[in-house]
């Protein structure tokens, strides 16, 4: 087949999944010329497992990624069946949102935003070969010859890369739910030099709703107070859909154990590397054998389907097998399965391989995003998507490029674990892996990242100012609850006591007394009203912020530690082979990763404080050598 | 270029009658100006750079003289670091130094890792390039070292005591963790305020009892415990005079003149000991003294290094048989006192009595032997007879800073659970409490915590 130029771009993007659609929207927004390819139109922004959407840390991902201007949280908004915010009982730093995706809808809907969406072209292609001049990405090739020609280039092609479907002994080249997977293309990076690692993930199967007993199971409802992810959501979906809870039976675990040897986890015929925190029910059955069960929970598809997914129940033993164990659970008796549950097994590169741009060392211009490099997930996805496209958009642009800090976002949390320590399973974020969590938090994702997102052009002006103003009242709040004298006359006295606390015995500031457990704003603001009258976010924040704010300055303090290491910049000609002091496993670490700064050097595992002090003294030397010499 | 404040014993270890503890960086002299009183009040703060002041380090929470100094203040950059920099001289002693360092420590400087001295001048501008590459080699030979003798050195106990802390703050971790990073599992116990009481209050009691109990730790505080004794008139109080060199003991020729345990610190020879001057041990009839008596006895009883003081111009008696007998399996040292005077003892039946303890002659009224008898002190200790040596002491200054820290952390969670503060909050004082006790024993392992939480706890999907 010849090949035939069909045009040139700014950005190209390479898929359309979570990662991808971030990615091509944010560039298009900033102005670049964008396109983006991908195998199946009607699979865009396709949920091949949990149809939900945010949970702790995902959840502030989702708002981190809307405070940056970008889509999920407004399409999520619009589309969900139910929505629930966990962790209430806890402190603020770990609350966090998740919905229950309709997950046709939020497809179309995302779908359509692109369609709308200037500067930014749809097409349907299979990408085989990306083209490299001088270690430089200049553009692709589709499978029908189409030659693309781009000045940046982003791969997010999540787990098709060499993609093979597991069911029982049945193994066949696949990507997720039956689609074609990407062979040639993961063929062009590995001879691009990249090193690839094989992953494995896996889903439950699907079963029909109307053939679900749910008097034999438990409600879950969602909250019936109005909840959405974006800040500039106004309408609120209340008619919500109840997802149930059930267990696997004694029986369950018999039939797992009677056919371990069927599992191609246990037979060997399985691989790659699976992770840790979505087991598969043989996985669970097998290394907590003393749990006499495990939770299920039903969780519906959509309004418009009677599809159900089968939480808890992730398998890839063969479908005779996983019709049994459906069978044995409490209200799926007679349960029909529709899709059978699978394994997946996948190429993805190894993520030190990139910088925190996430553009790619060995090749200029390209950058990659999403499952390809090592995670699972979609707010996981879709936040490594937005960077990519807007460090790509930026290089279009010829603007310097924007590293979040961990210290700013968990999205920076994400992707310094991966180019900094790498994984070697597929990473998901967890509320433990972020140093400064109590500063990472869900309410205050845009006080921390709208700036940056006004600054890059994705947060339009009206929105800017808006927030502008919010800031200034919460600020203007602050100040006036620090300044202001309470009496303990007998108004302050009887409001005390009515929520049991203890009487004033002198005055006391009114945020100081706002911090005392049993207070909040509300009967503070009973005793000095404020003149204008705050929103309810901005009521939350200014709580928030007075009554912790002893763990938030000690937080704030550790930030300005890491920020002075993070200035300490690493010259990228740096030839660590010319250090002597530094010892031979830290060397090639250091050699691997490339660390920008500091901070970054001493996260790498095997590089120790001894080495840190070394390099930072060679650091200095060669400054002091351009200044004398 | 702005840096925390470290501090370290800028002297050699061991001898030496005054000893350095360093303080660099832009807290040094508020640190100071916490612990220091001078006899007039002055303000450190106040103070023209390049002054020494005369004064008392005091514990400030406390309120208690730790000792007596010479205080130099040096300000930035006309110093070796370039950064403000004060200097503590203190008299002699490992022990002392160790008190005046500790204390420095707690009160907010961290201890200075192998050549950070040397690195910070360079760094700000103080060594020029020619002396870089050595400050490299400097700090890659001293961290080499100080880990070798770490590992080395560390006391199997302390550490597997850390070890089972770390375990139970890791496991209190994972369980908060999993509360929060997947609510809606109903299986896993949700880790309450009482619950997080009860774990940290244990993790605390134990750093306490660390931070008293511990052998090695408890050496550095108080020094070597090491008792005089002998029957009445021997010297002993003579002994403890010449070893301290100041008359504190009151000396006379009335047999039964010490009717009271005297404690001295003294530094013999970098050896740290804490000695306990004893009422002669003889059956009394005077009841003042015999307390005194009992006490000896038990004081004999928590020594870790004996001093027997015998007569030389006595007979042995069977008193000082009997005090053989009781010091047969503890370490000691016999010194034969008085040669001055014409010998009527039986040097070869004491010698027999002492079997490989070492036997020294002295006369202390001459100050005659007193040299060889502070060789056979030494030796004991670094021979390594006596548990210890100086090097220890290095990676020990580090782990009592470090047990004061975590044992702070701690504490806040506890207050902070009891004021009914969020668990996720207080898991920040929790982490850093497992991070502090993790430098103790060099284990950093980052992804402990995620092992730890899909090792105990059944997730996914
Ligand atoms: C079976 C299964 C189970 C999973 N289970 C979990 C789970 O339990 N928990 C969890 O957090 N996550 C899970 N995930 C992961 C989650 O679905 C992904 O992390 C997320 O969808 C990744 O987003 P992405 O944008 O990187 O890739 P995807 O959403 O997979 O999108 C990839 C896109 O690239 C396109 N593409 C691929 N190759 C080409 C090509 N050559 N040319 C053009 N376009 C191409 C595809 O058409 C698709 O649009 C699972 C995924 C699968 C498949
Ligand atoms: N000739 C001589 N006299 C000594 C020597 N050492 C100590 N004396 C004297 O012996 C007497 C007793 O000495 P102390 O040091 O008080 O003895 P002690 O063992 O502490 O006695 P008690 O406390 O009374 O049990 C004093 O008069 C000392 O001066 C020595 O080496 N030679
Ligand atoms: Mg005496």
């Amino acid at each position: 087949m010849p090949n035939f130029e069909a045009g040139k771009f700014d950005v190209i993007v390479v898929g359309a999944g979570h990662a991808g659609v971030e990615a091509a929207l944010a560039a298009a927004k900033m102005g670049a010329k964008t396109l983006v390819l991908t195998i199946n139109l009607d699979m865009i922004a396709f949920m091949p497992c949990n149809p939900s959407i945010g949970g702790p840390a995902k959840g502030i991902v989702v708002r981190e990624i809307d405070a940056l201007g970008g889509a999920m949280g407004k399409v999520i908004d619009k589309t969900h069946i139910q929505m629930r915010m966990l962790n209430t009982g806890k402190g603020p730093a770990v609350r966090a949102l998740r919905a229950q995706a309709d997950k046709v809808l939020y497809q179309n809907e995302m779908k359509r935003l692109l369609e709308e969406q200037e500067n930014l072209t749809i097409h349907q292609a299979v990408v085989e070969e990306l083209l490299v001049e001088d270690e430089k990405v200049i553009g692709l090739v589709t499978q029908v010859g189409a030659i693309y020609r781009a000045e940046t280039v982003i791969i997010t092609t999540g787990t098709f890369l060499r993609g093979e479907i597991i069911i029982g002994d049945l193994k066949y080249s696949s990507g997720p739910n039956n689609q074609q997977p990407s062979i040639k293309l993961a063929d062009s990076i590995r001879e691009l030099g990249f090193e690839l690692v094989r992953f494995k993930t896996g889903t439950p199967p699907r079963v029909n709703s109307k053939t679900v007993d749910y008097s034999k199971t438990e409600i879950q409802p969602g909250d019936d107070v109005p909840r959405a992810f974006s800040y500039e959501t106004t309408e609120f979906i209340m008619d919500q859909l109840p997802c149930w809870l059930t267990y696997t039976s004694e029986t369950t675990h018999q039939i797992i154990n009677e056919n371990l040897h069927l599992s191609p986890m246990y037979s060997g015929m399985i691989k790659g590397t699976g992770p840790r925190y979505c087991p598969s029910i043989e996985d669970k059955v097998v290394r907590f054998n003393d749990k006499p069960r495990h939770q299920i929970f039903l969780e519906p598809e959509g309004r418009n389907t009677r599809e159900v997914y089968v939480q808890g129940l992730s398998t890839s033993l063969p479908e005779h097998v996983q019709r049994r164990l459906i069978a044995s659970v409490p209200g799926l008796e007679n349960a029909e399965m529709m899709r059978a549950g699978y394994a997946i097994e996948y190429d993805a590169i190894v993520p030190t391989q990139l910088w925190p741009t996430l553009e790619t060392k060995k090749i200029k211009n390209l950058y990659t995003a999403g499952q390809i490099n090592g995670t699972s997930g979609y707010e996981e996805a879709a936040g490594q998507g937005l960077m990519a496209g807007i460090n790509a958009a930026l290089r279009v642009l010829k603007k310097d490029e924007i590293v979040l800090s961990r210290s700013d976002a968990y999205i920076g949390v994400l992707i310094d674990d991966l180019v900094t320590k790498g994984t070697n399973e597929p990473y998901r974020l967890l509320t433990s892996r972020a140093e400064y969590r109590l500063l990472l938090r869900h309410d205050n994702a845009d006080l921390r990242l709208l700036e940056i997102g006004f600054q890059i052009g994705l947060v339009p002006q009206e929105r800017y100012e808006k927030f502008l103003g919010k800031k200034q009242r919460i600020e203007d709040e602050l100040s006036r609850l620090r300044n202001l004298m309470i009496k303990p006359n007998e108004t302050t006295q009887a409001l005390i006591r009515s929520v049991e606390g203890s009487e004033l015995k002198d005055g006391i500031r009114a945020a100081d007394l706002l911090k005392r457990t049993e207070m909040n704003y509300d009967l503070v603001g009973q005793l000095v009203p404020s003149e204008i009258e705050l929103t309810l976010e901005e009521k939350e924040q200014v709580e928030i912020q007075v009554k912790y704010e002893g763990y938030i300055e000690k937080s704030l303090q550790q930030v300005e530690k890491l920020k002075k290491m993070e200035d300490k910049k690493i010259p990228d000609q740096i030839d660590y082979n010319a250090i002597s002091g530094i010892a031979t496993e830290a060397k090639q670490k250091l050699k691997q990763v490339r660390p920008l700064s500091i901070a970054q050097a001493s996260r790498i595992s095997g590089v120790n404080p001894a080495d840190i002090s070394i390099l930072l003294i060679y650091i200095e030397q060669g400054k002091i050598a351009k200044i004398t010499g | 270029m702005e840096f925390d404040t470290i501090a370290a014993i800028s002297t050699p270890l061991g001898e030496g009658a005054i000893a350095i503890v360093r303080l660099s960086g832009t807290n040094a002299i508020s640190i100071a100006n916490k612990v220091f009183r001078s006899p007039n009040g002055k303000d450190l703060f106040t103070q023209a750079s390049h002054t020494i002041h005369y004064g008392h380090l005091v514990d400030p929470k406390k309120d208690e003289v730790v000792e007596e100094v010479m205080l130099s203040l040096m300000k930035g950059p006309k110093t070796f670091t370039r950064e403000d920099v004060v200097e503590i001289n203190c008299h002699g002693g490992l022990v002392t130094v160790n008190r005046v360092l500790q204390l420095i420590l707690i009160n907010g400087a961290r201890l200075a890792e192998p050549g950070e001295f040397t690195k910070r001048a360079f760094l700000n501008g103080r060594i020029d390039l020619s002396q870089a590459e050595a400050v490299m080699d400097l700090i890659r030979a001293k961290t080499d070292k100080a880990m070798n003798v770490a590992l080395g050195q560390m006391d199997g106990r302390l550490s597997r005591l850390i070890k089972s802390l770390r375990q139970a703050l890791l496991e209190t971790l994972a369980q908060v963790e999993v509360n929060i990073d997947y609510p809606e599992y109903d299986d896993v116990e949700e880790m309450t305020l009482p619950l997080m009481i009860e774990k940290s209050t244990w993790v605390r009691d134990e750093i306490d009892k660390l931070l008293l109990t511990s052998s090695q730790g408890k050496i550095l505080r108080e020094g070597l415990s090491t008792a005089i004794i002998g029957r009445p008139n021997v010297g002993k109080s003579s002994l403890l005079n010449s070893l301290i060199q100041e008359n504190k003991a009151i000396v006379t020729d009335i047999a039964g003149t010490t009717r009271d345990i005297i404690e001295e610190y003294v530094n013999v020879r970098g050896v740290p000991l804490k000695l306990v001057d004893t009422a002669g041990i003889r059956e009394t009839e005077d009841i003042v003294e015999r307390i005194g008596v009992e006490k000896s006895r038990q004081v004999l009883n928590e020594a870790d290094l004996i001093l027997l003081v015998l007569n030389n111009a006595e007979q042995l008696t069977e008193e000082d048989r009997r005090l053989f007998k009781t010091i047969e399996d503890m370490d000691s040292i016999i010194i034969i006192n008085k040669t001055d005077l014409p010998t009527e003892i039986d040097v070869d039946e004491v010698k027999q009595l002492a079997g490989n303890k070492r036997v020294v002659t002295t006369s202390l009224l001459k100050e005659e032997g007193v040299d060889e008898l502070e060789e056979a002190i030494a030796s004991l200790f670094f021979e390594g007879t006596i548990e210890a040596s100086d090097l220890t002491y290095v990676s020990n200054a580090r782990h009592i800073s470090l047990l004061h820290l975590s044992k702070s952390t701690i504490t806040d969670a506890i207050e902070a659970a009891q004021s009914d503060v969020p668990v996720d909050m207080i898991q920040i004082d929790v982490t850093r409490t497992w991070e502090i006790l993790g430098e103790i024993i060099g284990d950093t392992v980052e992804e402990s915590l995620i092992d730890q939480l899909f090792a105990q706890f059944c997730l996914g999907k």
